[in-house]
């Protein structure tokens, strides 16, 4: 009976948000407002029992005192809520931001920047192999002329104009194939909802 | 106003109309269509099949409901063949809404005959350690401690008192990774923080939109393939032998792109057509 409750009232939401597809209006409205008070409710509930309660209270209460640090800075955090000394909320991010920066800068330079790099160094003609060998072309002429392109302490003239526009090109065809995994995605997404109105909700599909 | 003008002035609600029923009425019909499996999916199922039974393999659910259609087909046929392989299934969450997902998936691959008779039990065939907050940085600390990573499983048992996380310390101790993911945290961060500082050997199913974004890391060899979308869901389907919801939803899903594909064309065709005309 429960599991019945839930699935109408899923699928009845489903139809409101996508009532907006033919105009704004009210019942939309009412089940966009309902999801983004039903989303602050339970992310402020995982928050608190996923985080606070097993890493910050229960650690404490074990007696593991070094965690007073990070509860001490969560607090900092807090005090934004107060203009007079908000500014003290800084050293909290100061250490979000130094801390994240640290991490990521070698990790990022050495799986993005080196790596990618040792990749596109490659021996571009692989006898007997014609796909692979075009393949390496299209990789080493579509980073050398991308590059280029987004060179702009020299004017895109001349066989530097040629290079560059032959990188937009590649960024291009980059773009079109993300807009089309992009549609890909929602269409997806819509097929699952359908799936669960005509499926679930109706018992239409099996 | 011209035919053409007018097919430029198409009221947008009438192309949702097309789109609607292009998906939808192709889901009331079951359609054999030829799904070919491409090297970049068939890497990750040779990879596995290449696993000895008995080997762990670490799952990492990093998405939330919103990416269900896409990502949990991946989940089921990815736990379904790990359970038939007798591959160990170490689950973990890096969102907070992953280890939920990941049980609903057990719930429905445990409905399939060949799974009950194999009888997978929690805590010697699979685990399921829950979420832990920290983002890339659970990633990494991984690396050096899992049980402390993790201190307990989703219900609450200790982790060092699972016999499947017996000598389980690090990445050291997982023979393959597979990470489903949404967005951040996610692949990005399973390659930069866990392949290249500790070499493990990670394979990805992506939501259509993130798969562009991690192709890349397949060709650079820090990523042994990549499950990109629906398709991607369907082709390890077929990969595996077991042809579930990601191929049900192919036919739909070609379906909706023809129709797609029609007013990209017959709206450029329009456009470049009236604009010759005014030009003229």
């Amino acid at each position: 009976m429960v599991e019945t409750i839930g699935i109408w009232i899923a699928a009845i939401l489903t139809l409101g948000i996508f009532s907006f597809l033919y105009k704004d209006n009210p019942f939309y409205k009412f089940c966009e407002s309902l999801f983004v008070g039903v989303s602050a409710g339970y992310w402020f509930a995982t928050t608190f029992w996923q985080v606070m309660m097993p890493k910050l209270v229960d650690n404490l209460a074990a007696g593991r005192w070094i965690y007073i640090i990070g509860g001490i800075f969560g607090i900092l955090m807090l005090l934004r809520l107060f203009p007079k000394i908000g500014w003290i909320s800084r050293w909290s991010l100061a250490l979000v931001v130094g801390t994240t920066a640290g991490l990521y800068f070698t990790r990022y330079l050495v799986s993005n920047g080196m790596v990618q790099t040792e990749n596109t160094i490659m021996p571009i003609f692989v006898t007997g192999n014609l796909p692979q060998t075009i393949g390496n072309l299209v990789i080493v002429v579509g980073t050398f002329c991308g590059l280029v392109y987004f060179f702009f302490s020299k004017e895109h003239k001349g066989t530097f104009g040629g290079f560059a526009k032959v990188g937009i090109w590649f960024i291009m065809v980059s773009f079109g194939a993300s807009f089309g995994y992009t549609v890909m995605s929602r269409m997806s997404l819509l097929l699952g909802r359908l799936d669960y109105l005509f499926g679930t909700w109706l018992g239409l599909i099996k | 106003m011209s035919f053409l003008e007018k097919l430029l002035a198409i009221d947008r609600r009438i192309i949702f109309l097309f789109i609607a029923i292009a998906a939808a009425l192709p889901l009331f019909f079951t359609v054999k269509l030829h799904i070919e499996v491409t090297p970049i999916v068939n890497n990750v199922y040779n990879a596995l099949e290449a696993l000895p039974p008995g080997s762990k393999v670490l799952l990492s659910m990093d998405y939330d409901p919103g990416s269900m259609p896409e990502l949990q087909p991946m989940a089921e046929s990815f736990l379904r063949y790990c359970f038939l392989r007798d591959l160990k299934v170490i689950i973990i969450g890096l969102w907070p809404n992953g280890p939920i997902q990941a049980n609903i998936a057990l719930e429905e691959v445990f409905k399939d005959e060949e799974v009950k008779n194999r009888n997978p039990q929690y805590g010697i065939d699979y685990v399921n350690l829950g979420y832990t907050v920290g983002n890339e940085v659970v990633v990494e600390r991984m690396g050096s401690d899992i049980p402390a990573t993790f201190p307990k499983d989703y219900t609450g048992n200790k982790t060092e008192d699972l016999p499947l996380m017996k000598g389980v310390k690090n990445y050291n101790n997982i023979d393959f990774v597979y990470n489903l993911s949404a967005g951040y945290p996610g692949t990005y961060e399973w390659v930069i923080f866990a392949v290249d500082p500790y070499k493990i050997k990670l394979a990805a199913g992506n939501t259509a939109v993130q798969a562009p974004l991690v192709y890349p890391y397949v060709q650079s060899g820090q990523l042994i393939g990549v499950l990109g979308g629906m398709k991607g869901g369907a082709e390890f389907e077929i990969a595996t032998g077991k042809p579930a919801k990601a191929v049900k939803y192919m036919f739909s899903q070609s379906v909706t792109h023809a129709v797609i594909c029609f007013f990209i064309l017959i709206g450029n065709f329009a456009y470049f057509a009236t604009r010759k005309k005014k030009g003229s």
